[in-house]
């Protein structure tokens, strides 16, 4: 049992990596990515939303025909996404001013839809849970080294307004690297983030290509 | 018999999450108004100082054709009942798309601020405009339309007194220009905006 849950963490957080392997999710990715900050806010935002779909599809999946499942998946993703977006819309208001813009785009977010259909449909509540939990992490962490790396080569910052997102207590994470006016603006618009993706592509299948491991276990499909 | 069950499943589900949605909507309804509104104030505080006035300015709001009939909406600051400063919503076509101010003048016509609420401009370049990423912008408040004189509303390239930021001159000169036709709306409907209740 031990050594399934770590297959699956395993899987999620390096061998299935769902921007470097999986190539799913790229587009809100891409979009988003322009410093480790906002990154960080779609990753942690996806997360939340990956997990509680994942329990509520593993709970729910005997009762789910299998000619309906993927219009009730959708269902439950965007009826989710949206009451999150409403609460936090009325009640915390202040994060959603930050947060706001990146909860939207996970409706559209591919990584979730896949997550249900390929795992929680037919795993138990608990693996779901964790497959959930280290696919968001995943995820999350290619999100803000994607976003750092932008952010440090266009801007010269890094976390920059870190402290919006998470609060007073990490202003630390803020960083100037470069000087002020030295960055190259190509990486924070678009090209810069293609370049970025395709450099940490080439990074990972290195190290997997050193550690002599074979090609990841499920083959890649176009996002 | 199967379709039916299918049938069931989906209408099910649908029912369930649509019963949910419904609940949240409602229980959230009212708190995103007063947000909306609070946002929506904040904005305006930044324009329309707060010895200005001691009512709520998007209450005392009224709304305004301009010169191409577009309506404009017009918070009113009012001290003891008496209109003492305006905030409107101007915008401008820049380098990505539309770019939105909100301005305020006082009686006199002069600029009590200028502060860009949305716009698209390239990151970096353009948005050198806002107000935490350069003091730009601060530079409108106290000008009036006398000051400088009407044909020194431009930005430098353009023969005028405004400094546009390296690399970017259309973003300066649509802020600019939106500015100008917010100063010349104030002054066609000057008196509709004190009186209008």
């Amino acid at each position: 049992m031990a050594t399934e849950y770590n297959r699956i963490i395993k899987d999620g957080l390096w061998g299935n990596n769902a921007v470097l392997n999986m190539f799913l999710g790229l587009c809100p990715a891409m979009a988003v990515t322009t410093s480790a900050t906002n990154g960080l806010g779609l990753g942690l935002a996806t997360l939340a939303v990956l997990c509680t779909s994942s329990v509520l599809v593993a709970i729910l999946r005997n009762l789910i025909t299998k000619e309906v499942r993927i219009p009730v998946y959708i269902l439950i993703v965007a009826s989710m996404v949206t009451m999150v977006d409403l609460s936090m819309n009325a009640w915390v208001h202040e994060l959603y001013k930050v947060l706001g813009i990146f909860i939207a785009l996970i409706v559209v977010n591919c990584i979730v839809l896949a997550r249900l259909e390929s795992f929680a449909s037919k795993e138990s509540v608990t693996a779901s849970l964790v497959d959930g939990l280290s696919v968001g992490i995943g995820f999350t962490m290619s999100l803000v080294v994607i976003g750092g790396l932008r952010e440090i080569m266009g801007q010269g910052t890094l976390f920059a307004d870190a402290s919006l997102l998470l609060g007073p207590a990490f202003k630390f994470l803020e960083m100037r690297i470069l000087p002020p006016d030295s960055g190259m603006l190509m990486m924070i618009l678009p090209p810069g983030g293609f370049l970025v993706v395709a450099h940490l592509v080439v990074l990972k299948r290195l190290i997997d290509a050193r550690a002599g491991k074979n090609e990841p276990v499920a083959a890649p499909h176009p996002a | 018999m199967k379709d039916f069950k299918h049938a069931i499943v989906l209408g099910g589900f649908s029912l369930v999450f649509g019963i949910m949605l419904a609940v949240t909507g409602s229980l959230t309804a009212s708190a995103i108004v007063d947000r909306a509104m609070e946002d929506r104030l904040n904005s305006l505080a930044q324009v329309l100082p707060a010895n200005l006035h001691d009512n709520n300015p998007v209450k005392d709001a009224v709304s305004l054709k301009n010169a191409e009939g577009k309506e404009i909406i017009v918070y009113r600051a009012m001290k003891e009942g008496k209109v003492t400063g305006v905030a409107y919503e101007v915008q401008g076509s820049g380098y990505g798309g539309s770019i939105k101010l909100m301005m305020g003048i006082d009686l006199e016509g002069r600029l009590l601020g200028v502060r860009v609420t949305s716009h698209k401009e390239t990151p970096g370049l353009g948005d050198r405009m806002e107000e935490k990423k350069g003091d730009w912008i601060l530079r409108f408040t106290g000008l009036s339309l006398g000051n400088p004189p009407i044909e020194k509303w431009k930005v430098k390239k353009d023969g005028g007194q405004f400094d546009q930021f390296a690399g970017a001159t259309i973003t300066p000169r649509a802020v600019v220009g939106a500015v100008r036709g917010g100063m010349e709306f104030f002054a066609s409907n000057k008196t509709q905006m004190m009186e209008m209740k």
